[in-house]
């Protein structure tokens, strides 16, 4: 266990005793004296006007504190966001609703069991109106959502907030010559990529406690972003940010969904401010289908027009991108980020609409993968549907059309630049390792007898590990939280005097495996044996930047960080310990728990050693201070760009439509692999999401938006029984954008996988005439796919 | 309802606590709340996720399901009674071994149903592995991982020497 060779190892997670002994501390595992608990009511209307809100029942409840509506928080602004586009959210609904599970009111009693009470008790008086749910008709403008413009940075006219157009309405001259030409093939599909509610299995849960003695507030909150989550505390309540401590202890997944400021948060520091007490909030599960953001939720047309060789002559897509009712902290951004990814691995002429509408449904932002998987799917299946048109193997469509590895660096159609990438190599590797021609032998095999059996592929690139500070210029800064930072990443290294060391990072794991792998860092750099590294991560105060854990930037950013710190703490230490060697700084090598003359190992001295000296300055060399620290906050030249190719067998049941996956496997290009065990994991939970998403998951509204799936009898989260193991493998190509060579991983599997099932599930009854099925492929819907192409 | 309060004597993790809870109380929260046993967790509150499994007089109990009134007189374990002192359960053990949680959330409840489940069967196939923990959902892991957690546990209840999570990552 305590090795100290541990880069690119598999080292036993230093997360897990704790976890695995129900001795983890998650928010609602903390309890402070005297807390008081809050429910909120919530509107059963998805567009309605308030007319009045009477209280005076719950008031008279005993052990009832207070209830607020919007005329005690109103002054307190907005709930900012980070990209400011579109309506931002009052903290509770100001006069109107906009969709179902918006908070009217909050009830703060003595515990959750007579808050909720309370909550029943308090009596709103709606008027509904005409609520717009379906995306088409919310882009037409058939019923606006909101009445006015306001707080944003641009400007719009009915529902559509934001359109990221690029060619069209005026598609590029290449693209239109092409498809005029008599011997290309023009293949379009309209396809859906469903809402989905992100559903991490701890919901959310806050605890706020204002001290007014010292004036300030300490925060916990289920988060992936704590950092921005004080800063908008300080911000709205007019308090510097060394007065707000925010903790995101134990995380209890994330996906997305904890990154952002939520009202509840802001709303806690209100109640504890004005009560003198502690307030508490927990999520229920149906409130978090409601009141959480969701994700996904695109109708769009992809269209390729190529030759018959294989040749793509261009790309289109024109897609209706739900917003929900309000803006969050990206959401406006997320088909943005779908933009950034959207030509794949191919070095093709492209064509974008992108219309970003809002609806009476919960907001929209990054859930897993966060625009990069919708892109994903409506590039990869219509590739698929052209490779059919044309009667050429897929795979071999997508290799006539890669980037080539001497191409890189490469500049996007929107001007971004590629660090890195060999598809065909990776590509080539899934197929030799699946034995493809074997598996298609297979196939047709099986299909001769009458069995629907089908191969899926699909490879993808994602864009992560932002980001470089000049992306603050886009609007991706923390300066909506009123923090003064880019996306930056933080380190701190301090060898204790005990020569134990502390290692605090700017973010925090909700399931990442943090503090094992940043421990192998420091480890590998330092020689300090695992067990006596310690990470400290989720504290707003304890780091000097913390921009949080998404998009798959951890350890490319916050990593690099620490690395750096680490590198610097080698230097002053090898000064130290040269001097107690006798011996000059750059003969000194660390490793085993302390230093040693290089080719001398006789000649050493342990950490605990080296340690005492530095915090003992008259023992320390002339010009050297005491102590033995760094503290680096490192902005990344260039977002990462990891890529991997997927592919999956089902048999789909025809007297069913039943899809069972059979297998699966993944060959993923993360660059350099810090431990591959922790690898593996991200890519074995993020391919399940994404299976998720093609078989079972679907957040249902109806016509007047209600959502029909808040609970988890409706909205199927698929069990173990659901899916199969995973066959997984890597190539490595390194990034040079940060010195470990590392890329990003969290998101990688959800990008790669949805059209991967969808294409294999097409491919097994394509044959019977059925060209698309949307998501998700429940039997009802594959069965009824079969049954029409039948007639 | 709210305000009668009743007298319940129930055992958990081998220690006889005796206790006044509201009727409606569950389980659940009776442990959380009244015993500070914050290891069991509230993922749903209707039963779907198991993130509150405890084992009431050796079943698995989803306990978000169940009344503390309901377990007058049980005896129950939680995930804090399953180590024997400083020597973790085989199942714990598998869980750590084989990368089998990720944030953790579930896990605690996902030990208990496959303690239980191996309980009954140290030795099962993985259908079997996978049927007897489809009470308990991950978000996280794919349940690839936990799979092979209860066969590294059913393994070494056997009184095998099974191989952790190093013998099959990808290169």
């Amino acid at each position: 266990m305590s090795t100290t060779s541990v880069m690119g190892g598999v080292v036993r997670r230093k997360e897990d005793p704790s976890l695995i002994q129900g001795k983890g501390t998650y928010v609602d595992d903390i309890k402070r004296h005297r807390e008081l608990a809050t429910a909120f009511v919530r509107s059963p209307f998805a567009a309605a006007a308030i007319n009045s809100v009477d209280a005076s029942a719950a008031l008279a409840l005993e052990g009832v504190h207070a209830v607020y509506t919007i005329d005690d928080v109103r002054h307190l602004g907005l709930n900012p966001a980070q990209v400011a586009v579109g309506t931002l959210r009052p903290f509770l609904a100001d006069g109107v609703v906009h969709h179902v599970g918006e908070a009217v009111a909050m009830v703060v009693a003595d515990d959750p069991y007579i808050a909720k009470d309370a909550a029943d008790l308090v009596f709103v008086d709606y008027e509904p109106k005409d609520a717009v749910v379906d995306l088409k008709e919310a882009y037409a403008d058939t019923v606006q959502v909101h009445d006015g413009i306001s707080n944003t940075l641009l400007t719009w006219a009915g529902n559509a907030w934001w359109e990221g157009v690029i060619d069209l309405p005026d598609p590029s001259p290449g693209i239109q010559e092409a498809k005029e030409r008599d011997d290309t093939v023009v293949v379009s599909l309209e396809m859906v990529n469903q809402r989905l509610i992100p559903t991490a299995i701890e919901p959310r849960a806050v605890l706020a406690d204002w001290n007014s003695g010292y004036d300030s507030v300490e925060l916990w909150s289920s988060s992936q972003i704590p950092h921005a989550v004080a800063g908008a505390i300080g911000m709205t309540f007019g308090i510097p940010s060394n007065k707000v401590r925010v903790v995101a202890p134990e995380v209890g997944g994330g996906f997305g969904l904890k990154l952002n400021v939520y009202p509840d948060e802001i709303l806690c520091c209100y109640a504890s401010r004005a009560l003198g007490r502690p307030v508490r909030w927990t999520e229920t599960r149906r409130e978090a289908s409601v009141a959480s953001i969701q994700g996904r939720g695109w109708i769009g047309t992809s269209t390729i027009t190529g030759t018959r060789d294989g040749k793509i002559l261009g790309y289109e897509l024109d897609a209706i991108c739900d917003m929900g009712a309000y803006t969050h902290n990206f959401t406006v951004a997320i088909p943005l980020l779908g933009l950034f990814v959207a030509p794949g691995q191919y070095d093709i002429p492209t064509s974008y609409a992108l219309h970003c509408v809002v609806t009476n449904k919960p907001t929209t932002d990054a859930y897993r993968g966060a625009g990069r998987p919708e892109a994903a799917y409506y590039l990869e299946r219509i590739i698929d549907a052209f490779a059919r048109e044309i009667g050429m193997d897929p795979a071999d469509v997508r290799k006539a059309n890669y980037w080539k590895p001497d191409q890189f660096p490469v500049t996007t159609q929107i001007g971004l630049t590629m660090d890195t990438g060999d598809y065909a190599t990776n590509l080539d590797s899934l197929l030799e390792r699946v034995g493809y021609e074997d598996l298609k032998a297979k196939r047709d095999a099986a299909r001769a007898e009458g069995r629907l059996l089908g191969i899926g592929l699909s490879t993808y690139v994602e864009v992560c590990g932002f980001g470089p500070s000049a992306l603050a210029g886009l609007g991706f800064s923390w300066a909506g939280y009123g923090l003064p930072t880019a996306f930056n990443g933080s380190g701190v290294v301090r060898v204790q005097p005990d020569g134990t060391c502390t290692v605090t990072i700017g973010t925090g794991p909700s399931g990442q495996g943090h503090e094992t792998t940043w421990a192998q860092i420091v480890s590998d750099g330092l020689g300090i044996v695992m067990d006596n590294i310690e990470v400290q991560h989720g504290d707003s105060l304890d780091s000097p930047v913390g921009v949080g854990t998404f998009g798959s930037r951890s350890l490319a950013v916050d990593g690099t960080a620490t690395y750096e710190a680490t590198t610097r703490v080698k230097e002053k230490a090898a000064i130290i310990a040269g001097h107690l060697l006798e011996a000059a700084p750059e003969d000194v090598q660390f490793q085993d728990g302390g230093a040693h003359v290089a080719g001398s190992p006789d000649r050493s001295v342990a950490w605990a050693q080296i340690a005492e000296s530095a915090y003992q300055p008259h023992t320390l060399p002339e010009g050297v201070e005491g102590g033995l620290e760094s503290s680096v906050v490192f902005s990344p030249p260039n977002a990462t760009w990891p890529f991997g190719s997927h592919l999956a067998l089902v048999e789909v049941d025809p007297e069913t439509g039943d899809v069972d996956l059979l297998e699966y496997w993944a060959t993923d290009d993360c660059g350099n692999v810090i431990n591959p065990m922790i690898v593996d994991g991200q890519v074995h939970g993020g391919i399940a999401q994404g299976v998720a998403q093609a078989l079972f998951e679907e957040a249902i509204y109806d016509d007047v938006g209600n959502l029909l799936t808040s609970s988890l009898a409706d909205y199927p989260l698929p069990a173990a029984e659901n899916l199969p193991m995973f066959n997984l493998d890597r190539t490595v190509t390194p990034t040079d954008v940060n010195p470990l060579g590392v890329k990003g991983i969290g998101e990688a599997g959800t990008i790669g996988s949805a059209q991967t099932i969808v294409n294999a599930v097409v491919d097994a009854v394509s044959h019977l005439g059925v060209k698309h099925i949307d998501m998700p492929l429940r039997p009802k819907r594959v069965w009824q796919a079969i049954e029409d192409a039948r007639k | 309802m709210e305000g009668r309060i009743l007298e319940v004597r129930i055992s958990v993790n081998g220690v006889d606590h005796q206790s006044d809870v509201e009727p409606r109380t569950l389980l659940v929260h009776y442990l959380r709340e009244n015993l500070s046993l914050t290891g069991t967790h509230v993922g749903c509150e209707t039963g779907y996720c198991g993130a509150c499994t405890v084992i009431v007089d050796g079943r698995a109990v989803k306990s978000c399901t169940m009344f503390a009134v309901q377990a007058d007189g049980a005896s129950i374990q939680t995930v804090e009674g399953v180590a024997d002192g400083d020597e973790l359960h085989p199942v714990q053990e598998g869980f750590w071994e084989c990368h089998g949680l990720q944030c953790g959330f579930c896990t605690p409840g996902m030990i208990m149903s496959s303690i239980a489940l191996l309980e009954e069967n140290n030795d099962p196939s993985e259908a079997e592995i996978r049927h007897g923990i489809e009470g308990n959902l991950c978000r996280c892991t794919g349940y690839h991982n936990i799979v092979r957690s209860v066969q590294y546990a059913g393994a070494k209840m056997r009184g095998e020497s099974p191989q952790g999570a190093s013998q099959e990552v990808s290169s």
